[in-house]
């Protein structure tokens, strides 16, 4: 027997009888780097000219650092409310046979497809002091439009489809047999949720999450109008980059720029590291 | 624990999938319920559990009506084809899982909880392996899993959903065995389904067969095979042959010749004759029996089939001959059934 011992590390996947893999390798890699890597280098390149001690100046200057809470602490809050309801969602779609359930299957998409600047404006006519909603809970003492409460409600309805369609597909998925299973063994309805369904969907959760925080840390167009940006107050990173690059001000735009790459790459890390972990546990 | 299932009707929409079925299984018995798919046998196990609700009639555990009782108050233990073992769950913490659900009062101590699962893995013959994932585990194992989990909870019965459907052939027999062994060994009434008839005559004290949403016979594996007692369980339980046949003045007629077989008692009239291949007798000549001219011959396994076309209709029959048998070499083979049974025709169209 010419038995070869499997070599441990990295290996070239053996080549299948499809062929093109040099082919396609070479050009996914290409792209990659064209679209990605080179502007995420230039970037990092610019950031790193500015050296150490301006670099941090400029990042803990407190507008930006009010900036930074303001856009990822919104976005934090957002995703966890598209967490929750985006679930609800997701499940009604999955379960639930409806007259108009393709309507609203559809309707959930809307958010992708709409400009964002559209978004923004409809929004900020529904939530301003003198808007349907915002003329509503404004007597009780509720400000929406101009406050960070206002970002957070943009960047829910920007998100919620990120939730919905990542969790739809998993809750497809599951076997009605596990649920029935729960049941002869004596778990109640809740349990059967509680402590089979939501742990086998977890995964899926938090992908949602992760996608729907991205995207409203990055998010611009709906924002800028509900927000009133106020400095310290309801203004948002991004908006600032443009601020900064406007008054010329380059290597400001460059510094804040430079602290959401890192802050937003060690966040998806994290997300990605769980996943890797629920992925080998529950396979 | 006695079942007893009283004259229970299942609809899905309008259509019927259980005809007025009606069934009692002993207490600490190994039943088997066996039928081709869409004869009612998986409606008929869920129908027991709870998992369906009968349209209309009743099943009783011992005397306690349980239809009225809900799937988690019937404590049963259901296993399932496709194992349904909870995949973010440790082993051990799958077969605890349903005592963990139990309200605080009636909830053993968590040690015990772990000590029941180490016990039970002992008994599936799955020692050490209750840190693992069931993703990590092969299908007999995981099957071994599931059931370990459905006997978790004591159940006053145990239903098991064609157990061992998905899995290979080997891991199938070997399986079979150890239910029968656990069975012996923990005497739970047991209701399985299975499609495979070699499963059900080999495991079960006594088979159900199915077919149509009916129940066409209950026995044990020597009744449902000796005595068939329709046509279509002569046709499915075992190999068989069949001739359409007529039946005049007590002796069985293929077309215009008597084939020396007397049927006392047995209405005149056209019927079908249904023997099994190997249960024959060769003849040399042929004044009153089967004479027919060698179709086709095929070897299988330790003996040889050989098919026969008979009479003017030439209708084709298949018997059974040692390998080495001389009549298998020439082209016309006459020989009488040993066993066999007419269905009169209007047996068969009834159904």
């Amino acid at each position: 027997m010419t038995a070869v011992p499997a070599r441990a590390g990295w290996r070239f996947r053996q080549p299948s009888v499809i062929p093109g893999f040099g082919l396609t390798l070479g050009l996914s890699l290409a792209y990659l780097t064209l679209i990605i890597l080179i502007p995420l280098s230039g970037l990092a390149w610019r950031s790193a000219s500015l050296g150490w001690p301006q670099f941090w100046t400029l990042v803990t200057d407190s507008r930006t650092v009010n900036a930074l809470k303001i856009s990822f602490g919104t976005a934090l809050a957002a995703a966890a409310v598209n967490v929750v309801f985006g679930t609800v969602v997701a499940w009604v779609l999955v379960r639930y046979r409806f007259p108009g359930r393709r309507v609203v299957d559809a309707m959930v998409d809307l958010p992708f497809a709409l400009p964002t600047a559209v978004a923004g404006i409809a929004l900020t006519t529904l939530y301003a002091p003198n808007g349907w909603i915002g003329a509503l809970v404004g007597p009780l003492g509720i400000k929406v439009a101009y406050t960070p409460l206002g970002i957070v409600v943009a960047l829910v309805f920007i998100g919620l489809p990120f939730v919905v369609r990542t969790v739809q597909p998993v809750m497809e998925e599951i076997d009605r047999e596990v649920e029935e299973a729960a049941a002869t063994l004596g778990a109640s309805r809740f349990q059967t949720i509680t402590r089979v369904l939501f742990p086998g969907l977890a995964p899926a959760i938090v992908t949602g999450f992760a996608l729907a925080f991205a995207r409203g840390v990055g998010e611009y167009g709906s924002v800028i109008f509900i927000a009133g940006n106020l400095p310290n107050i309801s203004e948002i990173a991004p908006l600032l980059i443009i601020i900064r690059l406007e008054e010329y001000n380059y290597p400001a735009a460059t510094a804040i720029a430079a602290v959401m790459l890192i802050i937003s790459f060690a966040m998806l890390l994290v997300i990605n590291m769980l996943q890797s972990w629920s992925r080998k546990r529950y396979g | 624990m006695q079942v007893r299932v009283a004259n229970v009707r299942k609809e899905f929409d309008t259509f019927p999938a259980l005809h007025d079925v009606s069934l009692e299984v002993r207490s600490g018995e190994l039943i088997a319920l066996l039928g081709p798919s869409g004869s009612g046998k998986t409606t008929l196990l869920r129908l027991i559990a709870g998992l369906e609700q009968p349209t209309t009639g009743r099943i009783f555990f011992g005397e306690e009506d349980a239809s009225a009782k809900s799937i988690r108050e019937r404590n049963v233990g259901f296993v399932f084809q496709h194992y349904a073992l909870f995949r973010h769950m440790t082993v051990a913490d799958n077969i605890g899982f349903g005592l963990k659900v139990r309200p605080a009062q009636t909830r053993p101590a968590s040690a015990e909880i772990r000590k029941r699962a180490t016990d039970l893995l002992d008994l599936v013959q799955l020692s050490g392996l209750e840190k693992r994932y069931p993703a990590q585990l092969s299908g007999g194992q995981r099957q071994r899993v599931a059931l370990a989990r459905a006997l978790a909870i004591e159940p006053k019965v145990l239903l098991l959903d064609e157990p061992f459907g998905a899995l290979d052939a080997q891991v199938r027999r070997d399986l079979r065995r150890w239910l029968r062994e656990i069975h012996e060994a923990t005497g739970h009434t047991t209701v399985f389904v299975t499609h495979d008839q070699e499963e059900a005559l080999e495991l079960a004290d006594r088979v159900v067969v199915m077919s149509q949403g009916r129940i066409e016979q209950v026995g044990t594996a020597d009744e449902v095979y000796d005595t068939p007692n329709s046509p279509f369980v002569y046709g499915f339980i075992g190999d068989s042959s069949s001739l359409p046949v007529r039946v005049e003045d007590d002796q069985v007629w293929l077309g215009e010749r008597p084939i020396g077989l007397s049927a006392p008692g047995l209405p005149s009239g056209p019927g079908t004759l249904f023997f099994r291949p190997h249960d024959i007798e060769l003849l040399d000549g042929c004044s009153g029996c089967l004479a027919g001219t060698v179709a086709a011959s095929r070897r299988v396994a330790g003996t040889r089939r050989v098919e026969l076309e008979i009479g003017g209709q030439r209708e084709r029959v298949e018997i059974e001959l040692p390998v080495d048998h001389p009549a298998a070499q020439k082209s016309r083979v006459a020989f009488r059934p040993r066993k066999w049974k007419v269905f009169p025709q209007s047996a068969i169209q009834g159904k």
